[in-house]
């Protein structure tokens, strides 16, 4: 039997560093060395058999001197979010957790209560490696997607067709993938019974199926007859002959930014149906494939580009600015722009690269020196290779093309010129140029992408 | 209704405070930089100046600033006189049940019995006895009065697809091809753009909209016109002032293997070249000085609007812009509050943009497309809304539209005006209009931009 490709090249500090962005949010400073240390096999095994317990490393947020409130204040969920990622021991549970937020996106614009994103978001880190079925069973009754797909109160005679339809354009199959309209009407009906009850000053709580409200009749769907429910037609979903292509190519897309070969796609869905529609296997196969390792580049989103700039410095989260400074790029975490999730192929434009601009303005904030109050001892180097070799490294040694590190010594031998004869520039022009090279390389294509 | 607009309120006031304490009290970046728009110069002389000192700051730029700025004045002077297209795109989905409501059909409250609109609540259409203007859109119907407004009441495609993102990803390639990748508007700057102009298509977004994807030329993101800069914490005097453009050299990777890495530089390449251009907008206060005499509705959404007629009065090379109406229109249940306050908010921002625009003397150069990606069924849900339907409505506004309504409401008797679904038949493709805009607009021959335009019945819709 034919089995699925394996990258079988040096597996170094390179290949682990590529390895941890695709498959959490980069690197700590030492942890691409550790990981390559322990060989293809054991990294992809450490990440996806992590220990039971998350284990946050580095200092608790805190944001104008007290600690964040996820449930309740405004954008404090972000934080919260973004605090795991900057600080986790297990970074394929938290990268899974995003890449199910985007799946199934939920956005709060509509739900309107953090608690219950939490909820929903706390689901995937449960159970976002186990059963691709499970999951979706448990997505299609949970009470944040009951409120934003109008699954809540769809009732017999009446069904919303809302949930319906995206469950198998989005979830499930894809659009236009052996489903007719009909199928959307006829799951309406299936999935309707759920219900909850509204309490003033809280909103809905005690989500349940309400037997009366469902639609116990005989309908047809995919051209089988049944009195399903909801969970009959997650399962008509799960084993219709479409899913298992769908759902490979969906969540390799998360990993790889070039398809998958035609056969390394066939084998990964004889893989995910052999395995009873487990997520893990795919996803290791997906971690140790030779296209994660030689093909080419993908762009950070912006939450990635966050977490990773704050991993990467061992930084703490200290201001709630991180939630408009994403949402501006373009990625508020529990606000995806609607039910498909983000668009990825979006993430690089004028105006979303002026938001990276400023985010990699905002992680240097506190590590940029005033030159004014900069002591001789700590001023950086006059010579313009050694202020760009310096910037490079402070970012973890980040490698860069030819083009990158021209543009950063063109700068800096530029200011450094207009310092000549001048005895005052020539000790703030070295601290300012220093700053200014951390932002360059910040946002340098090289750290756009992963 | 899929949106809250208090949710929706306070996280996009958030980000505007937040913005504007980021940009706070940071030293100027662009010394000498000149005065902005609006302050009485004429364009050329304006450009003169602007070029001036941006090669005095700029002289020793690595990209080579005079075949940039070139290019800038190249497309900014032939921009005089131009004609500009400006989408903008309602999200989730409208129609004329609830837009045009047909209260003069008896189908109508046996439809909608719990969100039918009666017939005092709103404006008579005029150009259909049985149709009324929701009364939110009274600033439409004004337009409408005056013959600045064409209405297309039952507009969409045959075989309607009832997927939110196949159906607006129809309306953005302009034609029923989901692999297309190129935006009809996309397409049609790179027939008349211009190869380093990239505010010829301007997004006013916070991520591209799709309908102006090029293939050839570069387009611009601009969320907010009034606020571009490339600062950095403690980074002022001459390394400030050449720190934009070292971001710009960042721009001159290629990576023939690695088309991901090419863009990200590319797209810093695109950024400073945007930053210059707004360089002439946006004072060395970082403040956009514009004046408008029109009154703007408080809002995102008439904001752009309203920076989008003084960039367009200063000269900039705009050709097409395209932003996204405030609200969310996919209105699945409890529609009549949010569905009011959404078509209020567009109405009113269009009705001041059009205002501005004629004070500016832009009223013959600039013509506006408001559409939806589809209609809603129409008989409505149990939860006082409606799902997703066929045949939407789109409004042309602009003072060269020939017509107040082009197609017509098709009634609402199954088999008739609706479909085998209970959905409003289409009787006018927008590939028609897009067709009209191409050719009556730019002068570009339809089938150059639309791969459907030959089957497109030809509508003279501007004059």
């Amino acid at each position: 039997m034919a089995t699925l490709p394996v990258y079988t090249g040096p597996f170094g500090p390179d290949e682990a560093e590529r390895l941890l962005w695709r498959a959490g949010f980069g690197p700590r400073s030492g942890e691409a060395e550790a990981l390559a240390r322990k060989g293809l096999q054991g990294a992809v095994d450490s990440l996806v058999h992590p220990p039971a317990v998350d284990r946050l490393v580095g200092k608790e947020p805190v944001v104008d001197g007290a600690p964040l409130a996820p449930k309740d204040a405004f954008g404090h969920d972000h934080l919260w979010w973004l605090d795991k990622m900057v600080r986790t021991s297990r970074p394929l549970i938290e990268r899974m957790t995003l890449v199910w937020h985007d799946w199934f996106a939920t956005s709060n614009i509509t739900v309107g209560n953090q608690k219950l994103m939490l909820q929903q978001n706390d689901l995937f880190r449960h159970i976002g490696l186990g059963s691709f079925e499970g999951l979706t069973m448990r997505v299609t009754i949970n009470p944040a997607m009951l409120l934003y797909l109008n699954g809540l109160n769809s009732i017999k005679g009446s069904p919303n067709e809302n949930y319906a339809r995206e469950m198998m354009e989005l979830f499930t199959l894809g659009h236009g993938s052996g489903y007719t309209e009909r199928d959307v009407r006829e799951q309406a009906r299936a999935l309707t019974g759920w219900t909850a009850d509204w309490k003033n000053d809280i909103g809905w709580v005690k989500f349940h199926f309400k037997a009366e409200n469902h639609d116990d009749a005989m309908k047809v769907i995919f051209g089988k007859p049944g009195p399903f429910n909801w969970k009959g037609s997650v399962k008509l979903c799960i084993g219709h002959p479409a899913h298992a292509g769908y759902f490979v190519n969906r969540l390799w897309s998360y990993f790889i930014p070039v398809p998958p070969d035609a056969k390394s796609a066939t084998l990964l869905e004889q893989l995910y149906v052999r395995s009873g529609n487990q997520i893990r296997p795919i996803v290791t196969a997906i971690l140790k494939h030779p296209l994660l390792y030689e093909g080419p580049r993908m762009v950070k989103s912006p939450v990635l580009y966050t977490a990773g700039m704050l991993r990467q410095r061992g930084d703490r989260i200290e201001t709630d600015d991180w939630v408009y400074l994403d949402a501006m790029a373009g990625q508020q975490l529990f606000y995806p722009p609607n039910v498909a999730g983000w668009d990825e192929t979006r993430w690089l434009d004028t105006s979303t690269f002026r938001a990276r601009w400023l985010i990699a303005r905002r992680a240097l904030q506190k590590h940029a020196s005033n030159p004014d109050h900069t002591k001789p001892a700590d001023r950086p180097p006059a010579d313009p290779v050694k202020l760009v070799d310096r910037a490079l490294g402070w970012w973890g040694s980040l490698q860069v093309s030819p083009n990158t590190r021209k543009a950063m010594l063109d700068y800096a031998q530029k200011t450094m010129a207009a310092a000549v004869a001048d005895e005052d520039r020539q000790k703030s022009f070295p601290v300012m140029t220093y700053n200014a090279l951390r932002h360059l390389a910040a946002v340098s294509p090289e750290m756009q992408t992963a | 209704m899929k949106s809250c607009h208090c949710n929706e309120f306070s996280r996009v006031t958030m980000m505007r405070r937040g913005a504007a304490e980021a940009g706070r009290g940071l030293p100027s970046i662009e010394p000498g930089m000149p005065l902005p728009a609006g302050t009485g110069l004429d364009r050329r002389t304006f450009l003169s100046k602007t070029l001036g000192a941006a090669l005095t700051v700029y002289g020793a730029a690595a990209l080579g600033p005079n075949v940039l700025d070139n290019a800038i004045a190249r497309a900014a002077s032939t921009s005089h006189g131009n004609k500009v297209v400006v989408t903008v795109f309602a999200p989730g989905g409208w129609d004329a049940l609830s837009l045009l409501y047909p209260t003069g059909d008896p189908q109508y409250r046996r439809l909608r019995p719990e969100i039918a609109l009666k017939p005092e609540d709103g404006p008579r259409f005029e150009s259909d006895s049985r149709l009324h203007w929701h009364p939110a859109l009274e600033p439409l119907s004004k337009l409408h009065a005056q013959g600045k407004l064409t209405v297309f009441p039952a507009i969409g495609y045959s075989h309607p697809d009832q997927s939110h993102f196949t159906s607006r990803h129809y309306w953005e390639v302009g034609a029923l091809d989901p692999q297309l990748s190129t935006g009809w508007l996309g397409r049609l700057l790179d027939e008349i753009g211009d190869p380093d102009n990239a505010m010829q298509g301007l997004s006013l977004d916070s991520s591209l909209l799709p309908s102006l994807a090029t293939a050839r030329v570069p387009v611009a993101t601009l969320e907010d016109p009034t606020d571009y800069g490339f600062d950095s914490q403690n980074v002022w005097d001459v390394p400030g002032a050449l720190l934009p453009d070292a971001m710009g050299s960042l721009g001159g990777l290629t990576v023939a293997t690695d088309p991901f890495l090419t863009q990200a530089s590319k797209t810093a390449y695109e950024s400073n070249q945007l930053r210059r251009q707004l360089g002439r907008f946006i004072g060395q206060d970082g403040q956009a000085h514009y004046h408008t005499r029109v009154k703007y509705p408080d809002g995102d959404f008439a904001h752009k609007l309203a920076g989008l007629a003084a960039l367009l009065h200063a000269g900039f090379p705009i050709r097409a812009a395209a932003l996204q109406a405030p609200g969310e229109f996919d209105t699945h249940s409890e529609e009549t509050g949010p569905l009011q306050q959404g078509l209020q908010e567009v109405a009113q921002g269009l009705q001041a943009f059009q205002a501005d625009l004629e004070q500016r003397h832009l009223g013959d150069r600039v013509v506006t497309l408001l559409w939806s990606e589809f209609g809603r069924r129409a008989e409505q849900n149990d939860t006082n809304g409606t799902d997703h339907g066929a045949g939407g409505v789109a409004f042309m506004i602009g003072n060269r539209v020939r017509h107040k309504m082009v197609g017509e409401f098709p009634g609402l008797s199954r088999g008739k005006g609706l479909d085998v679904d209970g959905n409003l038949k289409e009787n006018v493709d927008f590939r028609s209009v897009y067709r009209s805009i191409a050719e009556e607009w730019f002068g570009v021959d339809g089938d150059r931009i639309l791969p459907d335009a030959k089957h497109m019945p030809r509508l003279p819709l501007l004059a």
